[in-house]
């Protein structure tokens, strides 16, 4: 077979060399989980290895000098207009390079496309707590990547030079400008003395070819080993636990799928290059520090930081001979910083509150973390809101705006949207939690009523199948935090646990642990919750519609009689709640109420708890 | 725990299926035993384990299918790249026309080859290789307490034979050693850019320069700029080409009515209701180009900050904190406009030294 003969002839020759067969088989066998989020961060991935072949195109022609010339080239419109070689260069790049045009629009577009898909992974990661511990180091790699992607794509679309860029950089120089002490020195010694110069577009150029993308690649191959070395964490299901994989291997399927999606994201951005222009600088005209067009926007990464400076208000001190702008600084850093610094502190912040310790591989459904998704939606919402005041001359244009009514809705919502964003998503989930309680309890409503010899009416449900049932019943709850002030039998306190941080840290956890009690296969006690979370107190109430004593009827079971049938749903209940051993309330398990009739049912349960 | 997907029989009546030899029935499950995925430990004995995979997917018919429509795709793609290399020996740049359909069709191509590429590859792992699921055990990720209980015995071993913790003097003497040199790459820096002094502080104006209209770069009488509503962009003479000049000293200029004009504009910095201010905006120095001329406001077109054109361009709305500075302005001997002098204080964004 051809196989065995290649493996005999270049395999042996390696192996002779590396020994690597049990290594490489090792590799080929490693399981590979299966989720269309995870493809999220192969997109960035691949878009960056786009990015570093279009690029490196760019750079056989790409002139990185602000010397001025007089352009003659194919552009006419241009004839004879003074520009940077920078900028002739570009123009040469885009008209008379063949597929030079493509290739700068493919690099610009895969710039974009490598950001927003990094932001997508990274909302992945943060809802679904596939940051938790071990993975907490990636987590940080990631938001750097993130941090110098956003970097990497302002310098690059400052090189060509034109009007649109070199307003970025005029920006970017009176926001360095605005720096307590040092400002001033800093954008001296960036552009190499006073705006523009000649220096800034050679230096990031270099930090854009060279030192930044050699940066990300770094991290990135860090990233990639580290999650290699860890294992994929899994979406929940039937099967799968923290102790175990399950996927399709690497080789031949991983290999195969990847390769395609690597595919899949260069056609996706050739059709966009092809047929959507992104960029067309010589629209623009070169740069000049004597005039700017309307409407002008950075790219779209950017656009949140130009929210924010335009919604700041004009505060500014003079103290002592020297100027503090607020309305420049604070915007410019605040905003942005003060997300990164969270994310980035998050995963501790939580590990602090929940006391959770423990290695996690099996991803949360965000529903069942309502708190942390609910702070997640209330930071996309703070985000989005200067994102969109970004654009707000373009919104105020289309739609019809006063200009400076977008401003003070922003200003407005900035502060209340997210708060609103907060509440709403929180009860959404608690919701969500609880149609999946009731589907594991009652399975899906068929639709049909039956009627029982007894002559009761009764709605049939279909019971879940075990797959959806464990999805549904994915919920890992955190272990209980020590009580606050409570010590062990030495008299000593358990550390974080004593005094107003022991009490902040209690009202904290109780908030970030609000959940509703589901229940699934993987059943758990629930005394864990604390007191007053709201999976104890409802679930009884929710428990049955009234006069409709159905149980988890399964479909088609011929009713000998009704407690017969209504035990075999209960009994389904009642085993998942042994399971966890719970010592809890055994709420939701009063399975021994439907058996007989729902009137009965509420009264037991409020004694019972 | 691990499983072949649900399919896993071969149908009876695949008529494709090559008699492939003594193997045995596709899709049965070998012992799961076996079909554990046990990370890198060891097979025993080298001995060959049971197959793991499937050979072949579970329905050959829809297989042998799937395999005509992969091949088509490729050849498809195969298609297109011949058509990119054509496209590009074809098809010339040199002129907007040109590049739009040079870019069209290269796009095009490399776009259909790609796609051609991705569906035949995915549609190949969907259908033509068979469904599995597999489970591999994770092992704890910290290591076992013996080992790190070991690998803290030999760091103290080594760190013992080393000597640094026995001997601070080596120990300190060494970090001393290390801190200015971890120090030198900040300072090499320093040649980056000059120190600012007192740069921001000062334009190119001063008394005499003209103001030139700067698109056509001619001197401007007053007469020339008669009717009010109208903002002008103008540059010092000899500066045309200095950027480094024009960063700072972009001016416009605006005519009013007789008596529009108020303080806390300078009226004696004016000529016959024209106005200086600095085009460079006080919050982070986007040239500020657009003029409304039934509110007098002018705006700035980055961050909309807006000036009060007639009333010192105060700042009406938006976040710069300064307005703009006036620029004083006379006649000469011909009767162009000119400066008088410098700007009063510092034009453009605020900086830490300004005041």
């Amino acid at each position: 077979m051809a196989i065995d003969r290649a493996l005999e002839g270049v395999g042996g020759f390696l192996d002779d060399r590396f020994r690597g067969a049990k290594g490489f088989r090792t590799l080929f066998k490693k399981i590979f989980p299966d989720h269309w989020t995870f493809l999220l961060g192969e997109i960035a991935l691949y878009s960056f290895i786009i990015l570093l072949l279009t690029g490196t195109f760019l750079t056989f022609w790409f002139q990185p000098s602000m010397t001025q010339v007089v352009y003659h080239g194919s552009y006419t419109h241009l004839d004879g207009v003074r520009m940077s070689e920078a900028y002739a260069s570009t123009l040469h790049i885009s008209f008379d390079v063949r597929g030079g045009l493509l290739m700068r629009q493919i690099h610009h577009w895969a710039a974009d496309l490598f950001m927003a898909a990094i932001f997508a992974h990274m909302l992945r990661i943060f809802f679904t707590g596939a940051y938790r511990k071990p993975r907490e180091v990636n987590w940080l790699i990631g938001i750097v990547l993130l941090t110098l992607g956003m970097l990497e794509g302002l310098f690059g679309y400052s090189l060509p030079d034109d009007l649109l860029s070199g307003a970025g950089l005029r920006i970017l120089e009176g926001v360095i400008q605005s720096i307590p002490v040092v400002g001033t020195y800093l954008a001296f010694f960036l552009f190499g003395g006073a705006f523009p110069g000649n220096d800034i577009i050679p230096r990031l150029y270099i930090l854009h070819v060279l030192l930044i993308p050699g940066l990300i690649l770094a991290l990135i191959t860090a990233h990639l080993f580290i999650m290699f070395h860890q294992k994929h964490t899994q979406m929940p299901g039937k099967g799968r636990t923290d102790q175990n994989v399950v996927g399709a291997p690497m080789y031949p399927y991983f290999m195969a799928k990847t390769g395609a999606f690597f595919f899949f994201t260069f056609a996706a951005l050739a059709l966009a290059s092809t047929f959507a222009q992104i960029n067309p600088v010589w629209l623009y005209g070169p740069y000049t520090p004597v005039a700017m067009s309307a409407g002008s926007q950075p790219d779209f990464y950017m656009g949140m930081l130009e929210g924010a400076l335009r919604v700041m208000v004009p505060w500014e001190w003079n103290v002592a001979g020297h100027t503090f702008s607020f309305n420049v600084f604070v915007p410019a850093l605040l905003p942005l910083g003060v997300i990164f610094t969270g994310a980035a502190l998050w995963p501790f912040i939580e590990q602090w509150i929940t006391g959770d310790k423990r290695e996690h591989h099996v991803n949360d459904r965000p529903r069942n973390a309502p708190t942390r998704t609910a702070i997640g939606i209330a930071v996309i919402t703070f985000y989005g809101v200067l994102w969109l005041e970004g654009a707000n001359d373009v919104i105020a244009d289309h739609l019809d705006i006063a200009l400076y009514t977008t401003t003070r809705i922003a200003q407005v919502s900035m502060f209340v949207a997210p708060v609103v964003a907060y509440i709403l998503t929180k009860r959404i989930c608690l919701g969500l939690q609880r149609k999946d309680q009731h589907l594991i309890e009652h399975g899906v409503e068929t639709g049909i009523i039956r009627q029982l010899p007894s002559g009761e009416f009764i709605e049939v449900t279909h019971p879940l199948s075990e797959e959806e049932r464990a999805k549904l019943g994915s919920i890992t709850p955190p272990p209980s935090l020590p009580a606050p002030d409570s010590a062990d039998h030495n008299g000593i306190p358990a550390p974080g646990s004593h005094g107003a941080i022991g009490k902040v840290r209690a009202r904290l956890n109780s908030i970030l642990t609000e959940s509703i009690e589901v229940t699934g296969s993987n059943g758990h006690g629930n005394g864990h919750g604390g007191p007053g979370t709201d999976g104890n107190g409802h679930a009884p109430g929710e428990h049955e519609h009234a006069a409709v004593p159905a149980g988890a009827v399964p479909a088609g079971a011929v009713p000998a009689g009704g407690s017969q049938e209504a035990s075999l749903g209960a009994g389904e209940a009642g085993s998942s709640s042994d399971d966890g051993g719970g010592s809890g309330d055994g709420a939701g398990h009063d399975g021994s109420g439907d058996e007989d009739s729902g009137y009965r049912d509420s009264g037991y349960d409020g004694t019972d708890n | 725990m691990s499983e072949t997907n649900g399919h896993g029989e071969l149908p009876g009546d695949a008529p494709d299926a090559e008699p492939a030899g003594p193997h045995r029935v596709i899709g049965t499950p070998p012992p799961a035993e076996a079909r554990t995925l046990l990370g890198d430990r060891e097979p025993d004995g080298g001995k060959v384990a049971p197959r793991e995979l499937p050979a072949d997917p579970a329905d050959l018919r829809k297989a042998k299918a799937a395999e005509r429509l992969v091949a088509a795709l490729f050849i498809l793609a195969m298609l297109a790249g011949i058509g990119f290399i054509a496209a590009y020996i074809g098809l010339p740049a040199g002129s907007m026309d040109a590049v739009l359909r040079s870019n069209l069709a290269l796009g095009g191509s490399m776009s259909v080859a790609f796609l051609g590429l991705a569906f035949g590859a995915t549609i190949w792992v969907r259908h033509l290789m068979p469904d599995v699921e597999l489970t591999e055990a994770r092992k704890p990720l910290a290591s076992p307490a013996a080992d790190r209980a070991a690998f803290a015995e030999t760091f103290a071993e080594g760190a013992d034979a080393s000597q640094f913790v026995k001997r601070p003097l080596l120990r300190r003497t060494l970090i001393a050693a290390t801190l200015p040199i971890a120090v030198a790459p900040i300072v090499l820096l320093r040649d980056m850019g000059p120190l600012p002094g007192t740069s921001l502080r000062h334009t190119v104006w001063r008394n005499g320069v003209r103001l030139m209209e700067d698109v056509t770069y001619t001197p401007i009488r007053p007469a020339d700029f008669s009717s009010p509503g109208g903002m002008i962009t103008v540059i010092p003479e000899g500066y045309e080409y200095d950027d480094d000049a024009l960063a700072k000293a972009a001016t416009i200029i605006i005519k009013f009515r007789p008596g529009q004009l108020q303080p806390p504009t300078v009226l004696n910095w004016t000529v016959d209701g024209i106005v200086a201010y600095s085009k460079i905006c006080t919050h982070v120095g986007c040239p500020v180009s657009l003029y409304e001329q039934t509110t007098h406001h002018i705006l700035c077109p980055c961050h909309q900050s807006t000036f009060n054109a007639p009333k010192g361009a105060e700042v009406v709305f938006g976040p710069a904190a300064r307005p703009l500075p006036q620029l004083p302005i006379t006649t000469d001997a011909e009767g162009y406009l000119v400066a008088s002098s410098d700007y009063h204080e510092p034009v453009g964004p605020s900086f830490w030294e300004r005041g």
